[in-house]
């Protein structure tokens, strides 16, 4: 069933009886061309261009909860491009222009609101930084504009332009970035693929992993084995767990990132902003809440929820940014597993077992990239090499010094 | 989370800075190793969902290291002890 504006008019006449379910609820065949595991934006998003784009069949994407139920429904729902080094700037670039025509190609309304990204700047040193990006981001394809002072005021006029610590001298802005309704990414990658003939299979735990004479053979499940002759795990948050089936130690260690929703409040900021100093970025949903979130709380967690001190000294950063906030009540906090890696950057990869393919490490950056992050892993799987703007995301980079650090922490995750 | 210290009492977890993977102490010898040993134990880590042995400094109180088990799922802490004491009993002379 396509949607569409005639429709939507013709089932209000008719008492909204044809809306149907959108997607199937199959049970496991004996074996499938390709498994996917994990049913959350990427896991889908790859299902979904695997079998639109590169023309394969017998695909399923195996859930052991419900599709959309982890990141993807966890986030704070910002899509950009604005990073610097060669090794990802064209990737997250052809992410943006992906998110850019995404609704048109799976027909389905994910609220893509391009309202611009600004993250602020408050020392020359900064805006050095801050410059070199922008030049990065341009050299590859996409916008980026420097603000002066005036003009981050006549966005924002009420932001706290002369802290004493982090007074605001300008931004970077690319206004090409923005927000999109996450959940709506998954039921439309989601619904997209089954139209096409993808089994999403949900509450089907991967257990275990069928691997003979170095090939994979297929995956145990909660609802029995299932072969496969090529299975790409997309199971960021749980990246450790599901490979260790494969007898693999990861690169990357989970970390709990907590988000936070404010009340719904009137109209008051229109795009994306980020503040980096103070560990806060925030922007304004459609019903009014501020969405906000800063740093990951820092140590090893699988919980899904974190402490206090952080929520303390993301409010902290809030306040410092937009004393306006002040009165505001907080009205939820949550979190997300992330896989963090050990440089920031993700990795669309091989393994070391033939017909087994990893797409995790996403740090607290997976949303943005899900269009990207499905169509390369989808190009890796069906073509055996990787996509063009995916060919630094490899396992060895470590090995060979090849890391892309946009921070230059080194090997410690919870600094990314 | 409060953290147990061995001498100091129950502290405040924020008191503490967080490394990681408490396998950290046990660095190659980087004379004899091979650089394959030294990637595995820079880069790669068990993380597992459970119990959890890892390294806390406690940097606003009295800067010692401590290896602190706890589980990862639950957040609960299962014991504390001071790292000097866990690298002597494997044997480091300090």
């Amino acid at each position: 069933m396509r949607y569409s504006g005639f429709r939507v008019i013709a089932e209000a006449l008719t008492g909204h009886k044809g809306w149907k379910p959108v997607w199937r609820d199959p049970a496991p065949q004996a074996e499938y061309d390709y498994i996917i595991v994990g049913g959350g934006g990427h896991g889908l998003a790859t299902a979904y261009y695997l079998a639109k784009e590169f023309k394969q069949a017998r695909i399923a994407v195996l859930e052991k909860g419900y599709l959309g139920g982890g990141n993807v429904g966890r986030n704070t729902t910002i899509i950009r491009s604005n990073y610097l080094l060669e090794g990802n700037e064209p990737f997250y670039e052809f992410s943006l222009k992906l998110w850019e025509g995404l609704e048109q190609d799976f027909n389905y309304n994910a609220m893509v609101s391009q309202r611009g990204i600004i993250n602020l700047i408050h020392t020359d040193a900064q805006r050095d930084a801050f410059t070199r990006r922008g030049n990065g981001m341009i050299l590859n394809g996409a916008d980026a504009e420097m603000l002066n002072r005036d003009q981050v005021r006549a966005l924002y006029p009420f932001l706290n332009f002369d802290n004493a610590r982090f007074p605001i001298k300008g931004a970077l802005m690319q206004r090409r970035g923005g927000t999109v309704r996450h959940d709506a990414v998954a039921w439309g990658y989601a619904r997209g693929a089954d139209m096409r003939g993808v089994d999403l299979i949900q509450n089907c735990e991967v257990t275990g992993m069928r691997i003979e004479n170095g090939r994979i053979r297929g995956v145990e499940t909660s609802r029995g084995f299932i072969g496969a002759k090529k299975v790409g795990v997309a199971v960021a948050g749980s990246s450790s767990k599901v490979m260790a089936h494969a007898g693999m130690r990861l690169p990357i260690e989970s970390h709990v990132l907590q988000a936070f929703v404010s009340e719904g409040l009137k109209p008051f900021i229109n795009g994306v902003m980020t503040f980096g100093a103070g560990h806060f970025y925030v922007s304004q949903s459609d019903k009014g809440g501020l969405v906000f979130g800063g740093d990951i709380d820092g140590y090893n967690s699988y919980a899904q929820r974190g402490n206090l001190p952080v929520i303390e000294d993301v409010a902290e950063g809030g306040m410092a940014l937009m004393p306006a906030i002040g009165r505001a009540r907080l009205l939820r906090t949550w979190g997300g597993i992330m896989d963090m890696s050990m440089d920031g950057s993700p990795i669309i990869d091989k393994t070391h077992v033939e017909g087994l393919y990893f797409n995790g490490g996403w740090c607290y950056g997976g949303f943005k990239a899900t269009p990207a992050s499905g169509w390369c892993f989808a190009h890796l799987l069906a073509k055996d090499e990787p996509h063009k703007t995916a060919t630094a995301y490899r396992f060895d980079r470590f090995l060979k010094g090849l890391m892309i650090d946009e921070k230059g922490q080194g090997a410690q995750p919870n600094l990314h | 989370m409060i953290i147990n210290h061995p001498i100091l009492g129950p502290r405040d977890a924020q008191e503490f800075v967080y490394l990681g993977d408490a396998n950290l102490m046990g660095r190659p010898d980087g004379m004899t190793a091979g650089i394959e040993a030294f990637h595995d134990y820079l880069y790669n880590r068990d993380n597992p969902a459970g119990a959890h042995r890892e390294l806390w400094y406690h940097e606003q109180g009295d800067r010692s290291w401590l290896v602190v088990t706890r589980n990862t799922v639950t957040h609960e802490i299962l014991k504390v002890e001071m790292a000097r004491d866990v690298a002597r009993a494997g044997g480091r002379s300090k």
